[in-house]
């Protein structure tokens, strides 16, 4: 099948001439400095069909340069352990309900610092990313994708909702310079 | 030939002097050839005053002469308003009538008492012919027809009743009656009207026709006739969300044959009194059954859904692959709705090349069912011209049994596709030669992001059986691939999270993603491919 390819594109560009996978089907919002602490921002991928990813944000302190991960966990107390999350059923029945500040993992940097992900959104707890635990690398080398933390089911009535706590890209971009400028002040 | 004898006289005076018909008195004296049924209402009334008159001295022993008809007919009249009184009295005694002679049909036997006029005005050529008119003005096309008659359920209340009469009055002549020994109100109804309608409509009756009639009785004036059996067998008319009333047929039959006969003619005048009016028929309905059409479907559009999308009542995009295809078929068969199935089926963007995938459609209601092959490839020529988002194939009228084969092929049978992928780092054909030489790869996928939010979180293993690869330059190949039924491609490309494993990215350690996914074949041999 030598066919030629329908649309015209970019024959050696490195980005391809239609938008990413994310930039598809997702929208991206943001969390800066969750739970008051600095620099732990979280970035929730919402789809169309209004599902969320909740991923650490490239600004996260873990994925600065010189962190190395030891471990992760998923339990986060002595009676809760995300691993334990069993869903069933086209209503996905029996899920952990999450709110905007619950605990997903614990992760354990090689330097003793000890960093709690949260939810940022309401809803169920469908999944957490299992590929971390056995290799916590992913998360530092490609935190946008493989990398994710979990994935929450919104209410169907609270899709659009959710989101009136987080930050637009934009709105992001623009604390980002903040902080930068901050930063720059004081130093 | 008149079908009763002299062991029938007994039974037949009685059921007559209180109000039954002809026809329901064949019935119970266990008649059961249809001919006699047939014979216009009249003519029958009129042979069975002179089968009763003959030999009335068997009969009736007091009276010396008859009375001549004038004075006769007086007489009757007073016997028949004191034998009303004692059918309402509920005790059963009848004083037999001393001439059996009822000249016209302004005597008591206006409406029977046990069919309520089914078996007189209801069975014959003028009910019929009305019955036929609105059939023919329905507008079905049709070759044959099955018909569904209704009773109202106090039917089975008067027959049990006249049923134990005729038992106690053959007991007295040493002779027994069992159930089966007469013949059922529905059976001889059937055997007068069966031929009526086939001759007036020109068309046999069968009962596997899809074509069916219906037509449905009630006697609004009796309903409550069957209300006394709840207090006896309540058990047996439990409410069930369906149904409007309890008192069903099946309700009531079943509570007939429980009660005791003290008990009925305790509650129930035997034999039944007569009403005042007959039944009214509550509707006459014509329906045919659903018939299939199948064919093969190309989709050469990439902005195309399957079905159609409409969010809060606003439709997203215009038309779908099943508006395109059956709308054509809903007007030509004329049918009230159709129900669209497909053996699987492709996203908004992804193309169906090759011989197509297979399709049935099940039309509701149709009007129309007779169709030439020539007519089904004219319809499909139609379809091809009206649209070139979609082409259709191999059209043709199949069994109910379709859409078993349709759904067969979803699950069970391999697809092949076509898929133009990208990738982030520049690549040489040696980079991607490796993919060609791996087969029935085994992939583990989580239910896709995209289809979460309305399928089960489960992981489904699927097989891809083999794949092709064709360099196109340094971030763009195409890639050919056979895989088991389920699978989904997208994913398996750009790995949906890591959430599909293996997937290209991770086989080829790079970022990649689908720029375009064709289906290049959907390897199920059904419908049979018919030659163009």
């Amino acid at each position: 099948m030598a066919n030629e390819p329908e649309t015209p594109v970019a024959a050696s560009a490195a980005e391809p001439a239609v938008p990413s996978l994310v930039d598809r089907y997702f929208t991206r919002w943001y969390k800066a400095d969750v739970k008051g602490k600095l620099c732990q921002d979280h970035c929730i991928l919402q789809h169309s069909n209004r599902i969320c990813v909740t991923l650490l944000s490239g600004s996260h302190v873990v994925l600065q340069s010189g962190k190395a991960i030891k471990s992760i966990s998923y339990q986060i107390s002595t009676n809760c352990s995300r691993l334990q999350n069993k869903v069933s059923g086209k209503f996905k029945r029996g899920a952990q309900f999450l709110t905007e500040l619950a605990p997903l993992c614990k992760i354990y940097c090689s330097d003793g610092e000890e960093y709690t992900i949260s939810s940022c959104v309401r809803g169920r707890l469908m999944e957490v990313n299992e590929n971390i635990l056995h290799k916590p690398s992913i998360l530092q080398e490609k935190p946008s994708t493989e990398g994710y933390i979990a994935v929450v089911l919104p209410k169907f009535e609270e899709s659009k909702s959710i989101t009136e706590g987080l930050l637009t890209q934009k709105q992001y971009e623009e604390v980002m310079v903040q902080r930068i400028n901050a930063t720059t002040a004081t130093s | 030939m008149f079908p009763l004898t002299v062991e029938n006289k007994h039974v037949a005076q009685l059921l007559l002097s209180t109000g039954t018909c002809p026809r329901c008195i064949f019935r119970f004296c266990g008649v059961d050839f249809h001919a006699p049924y047939k014979l216009p209402y009249e003519e029958l009334l009129n042979e069975l005053q002179k089968f009763l008159e003959t030999e009335k001295d068997e009969l009736v022993s007091e009276v010396p002469n008859p009375p001549p008809k004038k004075i006769r007919l007086q007489e009757l009249e007073d016997g028949i308003d004191g034998m009303d009184n004692l059918s309402q009295n509920g005790e059963g005694k009848v004083s037999i009538i001393e001439d059996g002679s009822i000249a016209s049909k302004n005597s008591n036997l206006n409406v029977c008492n046990v069919c309520l006029g089914i078996l007189q005005d209801f069975c014959e050529k003028e009910f019929i012919k009305k019955v036929c008119q609105k059939v023919e003005a329905s507008g079905f096309e049709f070759t044959n027809l099955v018909l569904s008659i209704s009773f109202p359920p106090q039917l089975s209340v008067r027959e049990h009743a006249a049923w134990l009469l005729v038992k106690q009055e053959m007991g007295k002549q040493s002779l027994s009656l069992g159930r089966n020994d007469t013949v059922q109100l529905k059976e001889a109804y059937k055997w007068i009207t069966h031929p009526l309608f086939s001759e007036e409509l020109g068309v046999p009756i069968d009962g596997k026709s899809l074509f069916e009639v219906s037509v449905v009785f009630a006697h609004p004036e009796t309903v409550e006739d069957c209300h006394f059996l709840r207090a006896i067998c309540p058990d047996c008319f439990k409410p069930a969300k369906n149904k409007q009333s309890v008192f069903t047929r099946m309700a009531v039959m079943k509570a007939l044959n429980k009660i005791k006969e003290e008990d009925f003619r305790k509650q129930f005048p035997c034999p039944p009194n007569s009403p005042k009016a007959v039944c009214s028929v509550v509707e006459i309905e014509c329906a045919h059954g659903a018939v299939f059409v199948a064919g093969r479907y190309n989709k050469y559009s990439r902005n195309l859904p399957q079905t159609p999308w409409i969010i809060d009542g606003e439709r997203k995009l215009d038309s779908s692959v099943e508006e395109l295809i059956s709308d054509h078929l809903l007007t030509v068969f004329k049918a009230d709705s159709f129900n669209f199935s497909s053996s699987g089926r492709e996203d908004v963007d992804v193309r169906t090349l090759g011989n197509g995938r297979p399709f049935a459609i099940e039309l509701v209601n149709p009007h129309r069912v007779h169709f030439t092959s020539q007519e089904i490839k004219e319809l499909q020529q139609k379809i091809n011209n009206s649209s070139n988002k979609i082409q259709v194939r191999d059209l043709q009228l199949v069994t109910r049994e379709a859409i078993g084969h349709m759904k067969e092929g979803e699950e069970e049978k391999t697809k092949t596709y076509s898929a133009l992928i990208w990738t982030n780092k520049a690549i040489q054909r040696k980079d991607i030669e490796f993919l060609d030489d791996i087969k029935d790869l085994k992939i583990d996928q989580k239910t896709p992001l995209r289809v979460l939010h309305r399928r089960p979180l489960a992981v489904r293993t699927r097989i891809i059986h083999s794949m092709e690869t064709h360099y196109v330059d340094e971030h763009h190949f195409r890639l050919s691939l056979k895989t088991q039924a389920g699978t989904y491609i997208k994913e398996f490309v750009h790995g949906d999270f890591g959430r599909t494993k293996p997937n290209i990215c991770s086989l080829m350690d790079v970022t990649a993603d689908i720029l375009e996914l064709d289906v290049e074949s959907v390897d199920v041999d059904w419908p049979p491919a018919l030659d163009d």
